[in-house]
Formats: C-alpha cells, sequence, structure tokens
C-alpha cells in the first residue's frame, strides 16, 4: 500500500529538488537539497535501526534537519526532542517510545550514568545510501513546550503536519524561508516542512545566535518569508538591523498577535502579507489569518469544513486530520469522544469576529472576577511608549490576587517623576479600555523580559 | 528605649502616612471614587474606598514602601480605621 501524501521527505525531495541550488542553510555552513533527496544514511549501523523506534536528540539543528530527512520511511516511530530538554527526561522519553536508539551529535561522555538506549552517531555529512530500502510510514512525535515535569510526547504523521501547506504556485519566485523558532518545535517544522515540500530554501536559527548577527544572516540569504511568536518578533524590531530583511510573509505564531504587533509589523515591512497562524503540538495549524488584524472571523466557525471549529464555555475545539492522532504513554487523552481536542484557548466575539483572550490556567482570580493577563497585555502594547508587557498575578490581602504588569518601553524613561508620570499616562490609558480590575494595580519598568526556548513569554504558570 | 533613634522613626512615621494618605486620594480619584476627608478615625469601610481600591493601594504601598505588612504578620487584626491602618504599616517599618 503506497504511504499517504505526501509521501516521504526524501520522495518528495527527490521529485522537487533534484537538479536544483535549493539549500538548507545552519548557522555554520549550508546543505544542498538535491544532495538530501539522493537519500542518506547515519552510518552502517543506522541501516539496523529500519522499522525501529528511534529518538533523535541533537544539539546541532541542521543535522536535526538532515536525520529527519534520513529517517523518515525509515525508522517505525521518530521522537524529535528539542534542544533545550533537560537530559534527565530523556531516559522517560525513550523509555516511553520502545526506542531502540538514540540519534545524537552530543558526546557519549554527556549521557553517562542515564539508562538510555545505544547511541547512533549523527555527523555531517551524513552518508550516500547505497540502495534505498521500500519506505514505510514512520510516526512523527513531537514534545511539548511545558516547562515543568517530562514533556507530554505528541503523536503525528507527516500527512497530518503538512496538511496546512498549499502547493506551490507556479510562476512565483522560490521563497527563502526562515523562522526564530528551533525546528524541533511544532512552529519551525511546520516552516522546515514548507521549504522541503515547496520549491523554496531554508535558513535555520540558532539558539545561541544573538538576535543582530541572525538577523544579519537572513539578510545575507535574502530570506522571503519568516515566522516566529509575536516575542520573537518584538525582540527582532528592537535590533536595529531588522531593517536589513525585506520579507514577503511574515508569520506570527504561538503566542496571540495582537494588533500593535501587526501593526509594528507592517510599519515595519509595508511589501509584507503580515499574517498569523493558530496552531499548536496538538491541535496542528487550525487556520491562517492574512487580513491584517488580529483574531480571526466568525466564518471559521461554520461547521463544514476540514478543520472544523466549535466554541464551548468561551473555549475554542478543533477537530481536523491535521491534528495530533494521541499522546504516546500516559493516561491523559488528547480527543474527546467526538474527535474534537480542546485547546484550552479562550475566545470572545465582537461584532462578526473572534478574539482570543487568553489560555485556560493563566487566569488571575481577582476577588473572584477573572482576568485572563494576555487581554491586559493587548491594551497595554497598544500605548504608544509600550514595546511589550507581561502581566502577572500577585497575592492580595483583600482580593486574593491583583494584576500587575511588567513592561517594556521602546526609550527608556528618566528615573523619579518623568517615569511616574509615564507610569500614570499608561494606567489612564488602560482604564479607558479595561473594567478596574483588570487594570493593573502596578507598573514595573523592565528592560526586557524572559522568552522561553519556545519563544513565548516565561509565565507563572506556563 | 532608644532615644537616639527617635528621630528617624519619627521621619518614617510621617513619611509612610504621607504615602498612605496621597497613594489613598490618587486611587479614588483614578477609579472615580467619592472618599471621605481622610482622619485616623476615619472607619475603612465608610471611607469610600472599595475592595478592590483597598487591594490596589496595598499593592502600590508595597512598591512604594517596599514591603507588605498583610504578608508578613502572621495572625493580624485587620485594621479597622485609617488611623490603625496608618500604624499597621508603621510598626510593619519600625
Amino acid at each position: 500500500m503506497p504511504l499517504p501524501e505526501p509521501g516521504t521527505l526524501r520522495e518528495v525531495l527527490a521529485a522537487n529538488a533534484a537538479g536544483t541550488g535549493r539549500m538548507l542553510w545552519g548557522a555554520h555552513g549550508g546543505v544542498a537539497l538535491a544532495a538530501l533527496a539522493r537519500g542518506t544514511t547515519l552510518d552502517e549501523r543506522a541501516s539496523a535501526l529500519a522499522g525501529g523506534s528511534v529518538v533523535l536528540a541533537t544539539r546541532d539543528q541542521l543535522a536535526a534537519a538532515q536525520a529527519l530527512v534520513a529517517l523518515d520511511g525509515s525508522v517505525s516511530r521518530l521522537v524529535i526532542c528539542p534542544p533545550d530538554l533537560p537530559l534527565a527526561h530523556l531516559a522517560a522519553i525513550a523509555a516511553t517510545a520502545e526506542a531502540q536508539a538514540i540519534v545524537t551529535d552530543r558526546d557519549a561522555a554527556e549521557f553517562e550514568g542515564a539508562d538510555l538506549p545505544p547511541l547512533i552517531a549523527c555527523n555531517l555529512p551524513l552518508h550516500p545510501y547505497n540502495s534505498i530500502p521500500k519506505p514505510i510510514a514512520t510516526e512523527w512525535v513531537l514534545l511539548t513546550s511545558g516547562t515543568t515535569g517530562v514533556p507530554k510526547m505528541v503523536v503525528h504523521s507527516l500527512a497530518a503536519l503538512t496538511g496546512a501547506i498549499k502547493p506551490t504556485q507556479p510562476g512565483v519566485p522560490p521563497p527563502v524561508w526562515a523562522t526564530f523558532y528551533d525546528i524541533r518545535r511544532y512552529g519551525g517544522l511546520q516552516i522546515l516542512l514548507r521549504a522541503l515540500l515547496g520549491n523554496g530554501s531554508m535558513v535555520l536559527s540558532d539558539a545561541s545566535e544573538p538576535v543582530p548577527e541572525h538577523l544579519r544572516r537572513l539578510a545575507a540569504h535574502g530570506v522571503t518569508h519568516i515566522s516566529g511568536t509575536p516575542s520573537h518578533w518584538r525582540r527582532a524590531l528592537m535590533s536595529s538591523e531588522s531593517c536589513l530583511i525585506t520579507p514577503r510573509y511574515v508569520r506570527l505564531s504561538g503566542e496571540i498577535a495582537d494588533q500593535a504587533i501587526l501593526d509594528a509589523l507592517k510599519r515595519q515591512y509595508p511589501e509584507a502579507v503580515v499574517g498569523h497562524a493558530y496552531a499548536s503540538t496538538e491541535a496542528g495549524v487550525g487556520f491562517e489569518v492574512n487580513d491584517g488584524l488580529e483574531g480571526f472571523p466568525a466564518e471559521i466557525l461554520s461547521s463544514d469544513r476540514d478543520p472544523c471549529f466549535k466554541v464551548v464555555d468561551g473555549t475554542l475545539l478543533i477537530r481536523s486530520r491535521r491534528t495530533a492522532s494521541r499522546y504516546l504513554g500516559g493516561s491523559q487523552t488528547l480527543m474527546e469522544k467526538d474527535g474534537f481536542i480542546d485547546s484550552g484557548d479562550f475566545v470572545t466575539e465582537r461584532g462578526g469576529r473572534y478574539y482570543f483572550v487568553g489560555r485556560r490556567g493563566g487566569i488571575i482570580n481577582v476577588g473572584g472576577l477573572k482576568v485572563h493577563p494576555e487581554e491586559v497585555e493587548q491594551i497595554l502594547n497598544k500605548h504608544a511608549r509600550v514595546k511589550m508587557s507581561l502581566v502577572s498575578a500577585r497575592r492580595n490581602p483583600i482580593t486574593g490576587a491583583i494584576v500587575v504588569a511588567d513592561v517594556v518601553l521602546h526609550d527608556s524613561v528618566a528615573p523619579g517623576d518623568a517615569s511616574d508620570a509615564l507610569k500614570q499616562d499608561i494606567l489612564a490609558f488602560c482604564r479607558t479600555a479595561l473594567p478596574a480590575h483588570k487594570v493593573p494595580a502596578a507598573i514595573k519598568f523592565v528592560s526586557s523580559l524572559a522568552v522561553t526556548p519556545a519563544g513565548k513569554l516565561v509565565r507563572q504558570n506556563a | 528605649m532608644y532615644p537616639a533613634k527617635m528621630p528617624s522613626e519619627s521621619a518614617v512615621s510621617v513619611s509612610v502616612r504621607l504615602t498612605i494618605f496621597s497613594e489613598f486620594e490618587r486611587i479614588a480619584a483614578e477609579q472615580k471614587l467619592k472618599i471621605q476627608p481622610l482622619r485616623d478615625d476615619l472607619l475603612l469601610s465608610e471611607s469610600g474606598l472599595d475592595s478592590l481600591g483597598f487591594a490596589t493601594l496595598v499593592a502600590r504601598l508595597e512598591d512604594k514602601l517596599g514591603y507588605d505588612p498583610f504578608a508578613t504578620s502572621g495572625d493580624l487584626d485587620f485594621p479597622v480605621t485609617l488611623g490603625d491602618f496608618v500604624r499597621f504599616y508603621e510598626n510593619a517599618a519600625a
């Protein structure tokens, strides 16, 4: 039986990359996609992995990308570890995956003392195949990006992962993709797959690379399509090097894209389509919104489509061929009986459009009244002097909790009176748009906000 | 007891009292609440500041004064009058 569309990654590349100059660039070199199209293997022992379960845990992103192409269609299960995965969790993940091997470019000494299956080296360049074995359907397992405990293991197929990718339009110049994400997270993997399935090239990110240098490298490769979280983008816009790139498509996902960041990107890149995608590791790509506005049109909820959405008690639920199929291990169920996945994202409808207000678990309870940090941040971020903000709960003897905000300004503010006047101005601005219990009781000006390895603001409850 | 410390303690008291009064009035103005003239024997429940106003006041005072006496006193008698409230903060500062 043939594999479902799109087949294996190697088959995709054999059909669209052979004889082209398409490239995959890392921070320290690149590989021609035509070379990957011919077929590669990790080493002689790796052929013994055929049909088995494998955990991919490389440090280097370019090595990971090549291993994904080499292993897809060859192994039965491919668990993709992000680079910041604590090694302490690796043994549990390998055991749950019933892995026969860990594929890694790390030194064996780094794993000493851990109870792990054998290590298989993933050294570049990979070796060409002598004969290409008959492909099998590979189960792709991604890890969630929660900050505590062993991440959840989310089972996908390549067909589900690529379900939202539209065919290449003829006559359009080939894109050069880039993403601030690591390709081993759902948002980054989406971009790698768009590059591989389309006719484009791609520039990979590098966690150790400062933002200005990264932007210079993107400019040097002529990046045209680039994606990241709103936090990634705010950080990029803070760098004067952001004017070096001239993208045709700017994509946001992973956090709520508010109007302030959409407008800021449109000002910076007037030629670009600025769009935001609603996607998650579990729910896959839900939809893409390219009208330049925050939120999404209510028509998306009309029922006869795939993906199909509904709002229950203010929460968005998704059913689609692009969602994950299940969790590996553990007792949690991914999907309700009717096939819908609960996103945990709260939405509210105003005038024919839905807006994201926050996530379950992130709610602040102010004397019995609910506040989503994100809805307050969206207002703060609209203030002319505010670059970005983080709203959190502070415990309070009167109301249990109260809303407070850390704010990064576009430019620094003089200490003392000027700072106090600006705080008052920002609070007054909030009071025009929010009920009293949602207005921060206190604002602190900070020089930066911490961002997780997945590109999202670090929140107390994450 | 410690006469040498008296001047600085009274300075603290004045500044705590002034800070509480000015934040009280500022929050009332921000939240468009009509409040009674601030006096030591004013009952907090009749002051005109609502519970969100007091919650905001405690948060602001924590930022201004650097401490939250509600968080540090385990078994507390909740202040009833504005005078109690001021002393509660003064005692925590001393």
